[in-house]
């Protein structure tokens, strides 16, 4: 187990600055959850903490210990791949043992692990197996096993879930979260994946083009972003931005409508209105919207709807007969209002 | 049951079209499979399975160059049991496969090895270890043949010039500085084409596993014999089997360079052959000794088959 704390962390190539000034504490026994879209750096920064990739600038720590030029193997920790790199022609048991049998551990100190890992995971029959004879699932438990069996003091994740099904996907993320709080060690998980982030995460970093845009509590993000970016990239559907000034009155929309702000704005002027879906209600007293496409999901009804010519999306829990081109009025929950600054992007509220 | 009715109905009137044979034969699907094997086959035919069928049946005679001969059994192979120069030119053919095999291995295998890691110039580098493998093998023999000549050699120059040496070295002229010889050229020559195979094998293996062996504490070492090596195997059986048979048949070096000399020291089953039924005119003679190849090549095949080829890992999924 230890603490991770990567201080002011940079990786250039050539000229491009990959991670830009990267700092991110993470206490003992934490699951942290890097997320971001493709190319923003998270892969990379997960390869620099386990000393696959050099690094440019700044510290990592790893139990306090100054780790930049230690190699991987030094660094006490295990890592899983995005395509599980199994050994094809290792059985899951020297799989999984493999890392102990190069440190020439005793034979029984080594199946004992390996046991102990495989029932952990429910592996115990699949060990004489190549791993070509495993579905997919069972390829990234293996992969896991052999993370286990180290006994390693931080556990790095690389998109371990992205080549599974949707339906596979859910169930692995239960179980690697499950495989925490049963052992208690470090984690950082590397994701593209909102849902994972967000399920998943003690803390979650959100990374845009190699610099941090937030981290918190997957909660703290969810209702309180940092800035544009962040509010759109965590929850699902997204978050409605919509466009206008804020005034005195409230935030000014456009063709007469006007939003009522419960909130203090840090100032006046042009912004971003960004509200969530399913913080949206029918209300007679609302702003009038003409509804556009309506898609029942069985629990609740999305609907898309227009408000003065911007599109704004709805999550209703009603049952609504209506079609295209009717008329509703709708109205965000009180006090869960996010105004952004529309050229930088920042929180204003 | 209307379906069927409807079906007959339905070809009814196709019936009174009469197919002419050729258009059975032009039109049928396995018959056209037949048709385009033709070419091929009759390739196959004509410049393999006949001059092999007809060599083995030569060997069984006791033709020779202008005269047709009788069958005679095995009475040339009864013969050559008991030719030395024969059972000299087994031994030095196994020795030069052996010999030459290994260090092909060895050395192509590790310059794979370079040649997959990151290189400035290694496009360039790549082509220029082609070279030998492109140039003619005839060619190659005759530099060989200047670069070991008695008199001319660069080498024995080079040695003299430094004050190594105060005479030539022989190197086409002493039984063992030929064999060797003739094993560095085959060496020289057969290196790139394992090296480049290896090399295409190597790119196979996902970086990922060396990263992921990197994390378990693997030293380079380990993860040459613990993930390289393995995860090579199919691929080295097929190119050292195909190495094995090259270096058994070889010809064309020997004979520019020593032409099996000096004194059968360098005379190879291929070889010998040729002398035997080409320039001595002995046909059937000549004939068995080549045929006399065939079981060591078959062997060598069933080794790399059964020993290698098929590791359990890699054989279907048998969950």
């Amino acid at each position: 187990m230890a603490s991770v704390e990567v201080r002011d962390v940079k990786k250039r190539f050539g000229a491009a600055a990959i991670i830009d000034g990267v700092s991110i504490d993470i206490t003992d026994g934490e699951f942290v959850v890097l997320v971001g879209p493709s190319g923003c750096g998270k892969s990379t920064l997960l390869r620099m903490i386990a000393g696959l990739e050099s690094i440019s600038g700044g510290e990592i720590r790893i139990a306090e210990r100054v780790v930049n030029d230690v190699p991987p193997k030094q660094r006490d920790i295990a890592m899983v791949f995005q395509n599980y790199a199994l050994y094809p022609h290792m059985t899951v048991r020297a799989n999984m043992g493999f890392s102990l049998d190069l440190q020439r551990a005793p034979k029984a100190k080594i199946e004992e692990r390996v046991d102990r890992a495989a029932q952990i995971l429910g592996l115990s029959h699949l060990l004489d197996r190549f791993p070509r004879q495993l579905s997919g699932g069972q390829r990234q438990r293996v992969a896991m096993g052999r993370a286990i069996v180290r006994d390693p003091q931080l556990f790095l994740f690389d998109e371990p879930l992205s080549n599974l099904d949707a339906k596979l996907r859910v169930t692995m993320r239960a179980e690697i979260k499950e495989l925490h709080q049963k052992l208690g060690t470090t984690m950082i998980y590397v994701t593209h994946d909102q849902i994972e982030a967000m399920t998943m995460a003690d803390k979650i970093v959100v990374m845009r083009e190699g610099v941090v845009e937030q981290i918190g509590a997957p909660l703290d993000l969810y209702d309180t972003p940092a800035n544009q970016f962040v509010a759109g990239f965590i929850g699902s559907p997204a978050m409605n931005f919509l466009e206008g000034t804020i005034t005195p009155a409230g935030f000014a929309l456009g063709q007469g409508i006007v939003l009522p702000l419960q909130t203090r704005a840090a100032k006046t002027g042009p912004a971003v209105y960004g509200v969530r879906p399913e913080h949206l209600r029918l209300d007679p007293k609302g702003v009038p919207v003409e509804v556009v496409v309506v898609e029942p999901t069985g629990a609740e009804t999305h609907v898309v709807a227009r408000i003065a010519g911007q599109d704004i999306n709805c999550v209703l829990r009603e049952r609504l007969a209506i079609a295209p081109g009717d008329r509703l009025t709708v109205a965000p929950d009180a006090g869960i209002e996010h105004l952004f600054d529309a050229v930088t992007g920042a929180r204003l509220n | 049951m209307s379906l069927i009715m409807n079906a007959q109905v339905a070809t009814k009137p196709e019936t009174p079209v009469r197919r002419s044979r050729w258009m059975a034969l032009s039109g049928n699907r396995n018959w056209q499979a037949i048709w385009f094997m033709l070419p091929a086959v009759a390739f196959l035919i004509l410049f393999l399975a006949y001059p092999l069928a007809y060599g083995v049946w030569l060997s069984f005679t006791d033709t020779r160059m202008g005269s047709p001969g009788e069958f005679i059994g095995l009475g040339n192979y009864i013969w050559l049991m008991d030719d030395p120069v024969f059972i000299i030119a087994v031994m030095n053919t196994l020795i030069f496969t052996a010999g030459a095999s290994i260090f092909k291995f060895v050395i192509g295998f590790y310059l794979a090895i370079l040649l997959n890691k990151r290189l400035p110039f290694k496009a360039l580098i790549r082509a220029v270890v082609l070279l030998p493998w492109i140039v003619p093998t005839a060619l190659s023999a005759i530099a060989f043949w200047w670069i070991l000549d008695s008199q001319f050699s660069v080498i024995s120059w080079s040695l003299k010039s430094i004050g190594l040496i105060d005479h030539n070295i022989n190197f086409l002229g002493d039984r063992d500085l030929a064999r060797a010889s003739v094993i560095f050229a085959n060496v020289w020559r057969g290196i790139p084409f394992i090296a480049i195979t290896l090399l295409a094998g190597l790119q196979t293996v996902p970086v990922s596993l060396y990263e992921a062996a990197t994390i378990d504490g693997a030293s380079s070492w380990q993860m040459f014999r613990r993930i390289t090596y393995p995860m090579l195997t199919p691929i080295i059986a097929v190119v050292m089997t195909f190495s094995v048979l090259f270096t058994f048949t070889e010809f064309q070096l020997i004979w520019v360079l020593t032409r099996g000399g000096p004194a059968n020291a360098t005379d190879l089953m291929a070889t010998l052959s040729y002398q035997r039924a080409i320039l001595g005119g002995q046909l059937g003679e000549g004939s068995a000794i080549a045929v006399a190849m065939i079981p060591f090549l078959l062997g060598a095949i069933m080794i790399s088959w059964f020993g290698l080829q098929r590791q359990k890992w890699q054989q279907g999924n048998d969950q």
